[in-house]
């Protein structure tokens, strides 16, 4: 197998055989019913009446459908936050997630403004090869931007396996970046051939509403949701839909919470963006009304940004925005905290470390919301859950399908079965789940993760360090042959024109820009415009080649004047 | 009356006016009627009116009279760089006048730093001394501090100013950040102003109009390339959002794309209170003529947010107009000559923006929009003028015909037909950006003041008889839903036990950049303080002392614990 990353103990992958007799095998375009074979981690053979070696353990499906494990696209686990820890690190985490069917998750580094993204990244490796019972791969936030940091990237792109960024349009003064930085991101993403993420709420205002709504005395978690109210969140998605159009960079939304954002993404969707939309295992499967509870320690425990939406219709809508399509990927922004850690801000909501659980429950709150209610069929609950995440950071085929050469990460799944989630038998540690008390139908029966069962019979084998890094290679086809055909088509050519010969008025020296200062501090990539004309002013220099020698001069357009000549290109006509 | 004194004041002569046989049109209803006028007011409506012996009278043969246009952005005499646009206050009202505009609203463009007083003083010098119609003034922040914050407070309460715009677009020029947004509505929407914001993202601006200088794109094309309309949808957006966020009514001002008029629209269907200023130019042409070869002429297109390249937008904006998703007309003329737009002959991005249409407007909308039969001439009189009027808490003075009105009037030729062009505007610009368009409608006679300022096509127009009208705070028009949701929108705490449980440790910086927050937003800590910690002083305030006030009551007083269960929760953090 090509692309795994080196690692110093990583467990040698035994000769795990394994057949799954009788099973309806559903990828996103079909089911149909067939035998498959296993051997070291990856599928051998599918067909009927295979011919395998004796003494093969084997699973006999009885008709059951399997599936491709899930991805979790989103999760936080072991997140560092003012000193504390997010409560669930990398192998509590994992085997959440192995428990609800999830064979991968895609984890965010969250490096501290003035850290580097490499020492950084490094971090997180470090934390998750020691840990992770699954198959990982990296997201890295952005959590500030000057020259460095593109260097920086581009190295994670091209040596580490990286093809995804997120920066955040939130956070105020920590991680908040400027439209222009923004753009300015989006650009290098793009010609990085990555995927730009975003977190959509617009910080400026959260900040003003945390003030006025801290001064008007109230400090609960009810707090939380008055001052992220969902407008905020569809107007920051507007915002980087608007950048990532400018700039021809695909965009994808993290954490979709209230239909609005979801409208306004099905909107630029139509309009033709590349653009996707990750809802998350709380927005699909609970509201916001519970910030309002008396009990502060259960109200705090669904503290997560953007908020839940107290519009208790919400689930649903989010639920059909996926079954249709509009929404591609589901994730968890799993990154639950206990309530001693909560309580820091019990007195201030502002304080409130956020996250919320969902990495068990992702797969079976989603069956249960959209396929037993007829949103989605099992197909489009395999593209939604795996395949598309798969797709989009450039995992397909080896995840995401069953497929032969593909990893042997699969599901069995039991569409009948019903649990009532609760957080005394779930895996996270946190005393609370979000979710406690709802019934569910739908989980898996079996769980086989690198080819070997992690879940049977009730019972989760996992392995501690047993996850391997999964490289992840840029320009996946799935974003951007789009990409690719409309910058060929963008480009962008001047009017040839003669030159203005008439009366030029006498102006005031001073500029148009009166602080150049700030622009210049918060962007160093950005050229002032001014010197950057500069360059046109000759056309030739004593120093060589220039880097402009391939752009047009204007002295060279005269010949479009009609022969003979105008005297005065400004006559009236 | 509450005219503002000023030292030269023409007396307004006794004129008596009578226009007998005209179709009266208000923007509710059209009905046939004579209309008596007497010091620049109308005092009688009706049939056989009773009027003093050898007043004037015009025939009106049964055309329609409507109220004088009102022009609710120009921008005339704009110093820019030490020169000054083209159409000065005397030049820029005849015009207005000859097109049927009665009364103009000037924007006061106060230089960022600078006293926004001084400003108001200079333009209301400038505007004294030369206007031919009656204006009032709207002011631009352009910057925003305390002191800035104090002179928006004085120009509400004395000096007649209701409405204030702020940039989104100028990066480091005029432009305001999201926060400062924030706290302009805010403060506005207490003092009961009207907000007008210029709706474009100016950090992506600046940043794509470095790319096109780099790509070697110096000319007019590059203005319109580098301002995609998206932009301007954006920003709409963006200021919808902290409108609806701060309750605060939201006027854009130069509507130049569909997409900027649909999320108006989209705005209004949610509720929002929103206004939408489409202006002469998005209304009559578009910006296929940024690609011209005639450089002067693609550069006298050159407006912000600029015209769009797709044509069928002046068709779409006539339709939103007709529906009342846009709510009123402004030119936003702003004129430079050739040679004041050559100062960006190597540099679209320093050619001086602004476009003409003062003088356009009335006939332009009544072409596009009421003979193609978008709209009625009742709506028409809506857009043109009524719906400023009351947005500027000028109604009824201006923008109806009644009783008591000012004798701001046009009679309308619906069937006269005009061709536009510099030749004969009365612009000092040497192009006009509607140059050959023909256009049905036009005004026959004018009547500004109680008085004929057009007549037989003849323009007789006194420079400085124009007054200042004062408009008052809290419009009606805006302002009575704003208030009943204010009312609503009272934030009630939960009444909780105190938490009791464990807390972790966490140190308190999160590595970021406190500083920087704690100038741009007084920091959340000492506002807590003052409310919740604890219920008494011992500073011997004796105002404290009495029984509190509903404000002044703790939040969680110890008394809520009786919430509690009785036999009570050991520990209320327990698993329910």
């Amino acid at each position: 197998m090509s692309g795994y990353q080196g690692k110093k103990n990583i467990p040698r992958i035994t000769s795990d055989r394994l057949l799954i007799k009788g099973a309806k095998i559903v990828n996103d375009d079909q089911s149909f019913c067939a035998d498959i074979y296993m051997e070291d981690g990856v599928i051998k053979q599918i067909g009927e009446n295979l011919i395998v070696p004796g003494g093969v353990k084997t699973i006999d499906a009885h008709g059951r459908m399997l599936m491709p494990g899930g991805i979790d696209v989103h999760t936080r686990f072991q997140m560092p936050d003012r000193g504390m820890i997010a409560a669930d690190d990398f192998y509590q985490g994992t085997k959440a997630a192995l428990a609800g069917g999830t064979t991968m998750i895609l984890d965010h580094v969250v490096p501290e403004p003035g850290v580097s993204l490499l020492s950084a990244f490094e971090q997180w490796r470090e934390w998750a090869d020691s840990k992770s019972c699954c198959d990982y791969s990296l997201h890295v936030d952005l959590t500030e931007w000057h020259k460095g940091i593109q260097e920086e990237m581009e190295t994670l792109v091209k040596d580490h396996g990286v093809n995804s960024f997120l920066v955040y349009l939130a956070y105020k003064d920590i991680f908040q970046l400027t439209d222009a930085q923004v753009y300015e991101v989006f650009s290098v993403i793009r010609d990085l051939g990555a995927i730009a993420q975003v977190h959509a709420e617009n910080g400026d205002i959260v900040a003003e509403e945390q003030r006025r709504i801290l001064e008007q005395g109230i400090t609960g978690p009810e707090g939380h949701v008055l001052s992220h109210p969902e407008e905020v969140e569809a107007e920051a998605v507007n915002r980087s839909v608007t950048v990532a159009n400018q700039t021809n960079c695909p965009l994808y939304v993290t954490k979709v919470m209230s239909k609005s954002a979801a409208d306004v993404i099905a909107q630029a969707r139509k309009k033709g963006t590349v653009v996707y939309g990750e809802p998350i295992t709380a927005s699909l499967g609970t509201d916001g009304s519970h910030y309002w509870s008396k009990n502060w320690a259960k109200a705090a425990a669904y503290v997560t940004s953007p908020p839940l939406s107290p519009d208790p219709t919400t689930p649903d809508y989010l639920n059909s925005l996926l079954s249709c399509g509009d929404l591609q990927v589901t994730g968890s922004a799993h990154c639950p905290f206990n309530t001693s850690q909560r309580a820091v801000g019990k007195d201030d909501f502002t304080l409130i470390p956020e996250g919320v659980n969902g990495t068990e429950e992702r797969m079976s709150v989603i069956w249960d919301k959209c396929v037993v209610t007829g949103k989605m069929d099992e197909n489009q609950f395999v593209a939604v859950t795996s395949t598309n995440a798969a797709k989009i950071f450039n995992l397909y085929p080896r995840k995401g399908r069953i497929a032969v050469g593909s990893d042997a990460d699969l599901v069995l799944w039991d569409p009948d079965v019903t649990k009532i989630i609760s957080a005394k038998s779930h895996h996270s540690t946190v005393e609370y789940n979000i979710f406690e008390g709802t019934e569910v139908r739908g989980g898996p029966l079996v769980v086989i993760s690198q080819g070997k069962i992690v879940l049977e019979e009730g019972n989760l084998h996992v392995t501690e360090g047993s996850g391997r890094f999964v490289t992840r290679k840029p320009f996946p086809d799935y974003v951007y042959k789009r990409i690719k055909a409309r910058s060929r088509l963008a480009e962008l050519r001047g009017v040839p024109r003669g030159l203005y010969d008439g009366p030029v008025c006498e102006v005031s020296v001073t500029p148009k820009a009166m602080t150049p200062v700030s622009s210049a501090k918060t962007s160093p990539a950005k050229q002032p415009s001014q010197p950057v004309r500069n360059l046109h002013q000759s056309g030739f220099s004593l120093s060589g080649a220039q880097v402009d020698d391939n752009i047009p001069r204007r002295n060279t357009q005269r010949i479009v004047a009609p022969p003979g000549g105008r005297a005065n290109i400004t006559s009236l006509g | 009356m509450s005219y503002q004194g000023k030292k030269n004041i023409p007396k307004i002569t006794s004129d008596r006016l009578l226009i007998k046989g005209g179709r009266i049109v208000n923007d509710d209803q059209s009905f046939h009627a004579d209309i008596y006028m007497e010091d620049g007011l109308i005092k009688q409506i009706g049939d056989n009116l009773i009027v003093p012996g050898g007043v004037k009278t015009i025939e009106a043969n049964g055309k329609m009279v409507i109220p004088g246009g009102i022009d609710i952005h120009t921008h005339f005499q704009m110093p820019y760089r030490g020169t000054t646009t083209v159409d000065d206050f005397a030049q820029g009202s005849k015009a207005a006048l000859a097109g049927g505009t009665t009364m103009i609203v000037d924007h006061v463009i106060p230089e960022p730093g600078t006293s926004l007083m001084e400003a108001y003083d200079q333009w209301r010098q400038w505007a004294d001394e030369k206007t031919c119609c009656d204006y009032s003034l709207h002011v631009d922040i352009t910057h925003w501090d305390d002191s800035v914050k104090q002179e928006v407070d004085n120009l509400i309460k004395d000096k007649g100013v209701n409405s204030f715009q702020v940039y989104m677009a100028y990066k480091d020029y005029y432009q305001l950040s999201n926060s400062q947004l924030y706290e302009v509505f805010t403060f506005l929407a207490e003092r009961g102003g009207i907000v007008q914001v210029h709706a474009e993202n100016g950090e992506i601006i600046a940043e794509e109009q470095a790319r096109m200088l780099q790509m070697g794109i110096t000319g007019p094309e590059g203005h319109v390339l580098s301002r995609p309309e998206e932009l301007e949808a954006e920003a709409v957006f963006r200021a919808v959002t902290i409108a609806s966020q701060t309750n605060c009514p939201l006027y854009v001002t130069r509507v130049m794309s569909k997409s900027a008029a649909d999320i108006i629209s989209q705005a209004r269907k949610k509720g929002n209170v929103v206004f939408g200023e489409p202006i002469t130019a998005s209304l009559g042409t578009d910006g296929t003529h940024y690609w011209s070869k005639n450089w002067a002429k693609a550069a006298s297109f050159v407006t912000s947010p600029p015209l769009s390249p797709d044509p069928t937008t002046p068709d779409y904006l006539n339709t939103m107009l007709a529906s009342g998703d846009l709510s009123v007309t402004g030119s936003a003329h702003c004129t430079f000559s050739v040679a004041q737009k050559a100062i960006g002959k190597d540099d679209f991005t320093q050619i001086p923006e602004g476009v003409n249409g003062v003088e356009e407007r009335m006939a332009l909308i009544w072409d596009k929009a009421v003979t193609t039969g978008k709209m009625d001439e009742n709506m028409f009189v809506a857009i043109t003028s009524t719906n400023a009027a009351k947005i500027l808490n000028l109604y009824p003075r201006k923008g109806r015909i009644a009783v008591g009105s000012d004798a701001d009037l046009i009679i309308w030729d619906t069937d006269s037909v005009r061709t536009i062009t510099a030749k004969t505007h009365n612009s000092a610009a040497e192009y006009n950006i509607f140059e050959g368009m023909e256009l049905r409608g036009a005004p026959l006679v004018v009547i500004c003041q109680g008085k004929i300022v057009l007549e037989d096509g003849k323009l007789q127009v006194t420079s400085g008889v124009g007054r200042f009208i004062p408009c008052s705070p809290f419009p009606d028009f805006a302002y009575k839903r704003v208030k009943a949701r204010k009312q609503l929108a009272v934030l009630r705490a939960v009444p909780r036990g105190m938490y009791d449980g464990p807390v972790s440790e966490f140190s308190m910086s999160r590595g970021g950049t406190p500083s920087a927050s704690a100038r741009t937003s007084p920091t959340k800590q000492p506002v807590r303080n003052l409310h919740h910690q604890s219920g008494f002083s011992l500073a011997g305030n004796p105002a404290a002392c009495g029984p509190p006030t509903p404000d002044e009551v703790p939040i969680r007083p110890a008394g809520r614990r009786i919430v509690v269960p009785p036999g009570g929760r050991s520990n209320i953090t327990s698993l329910s």
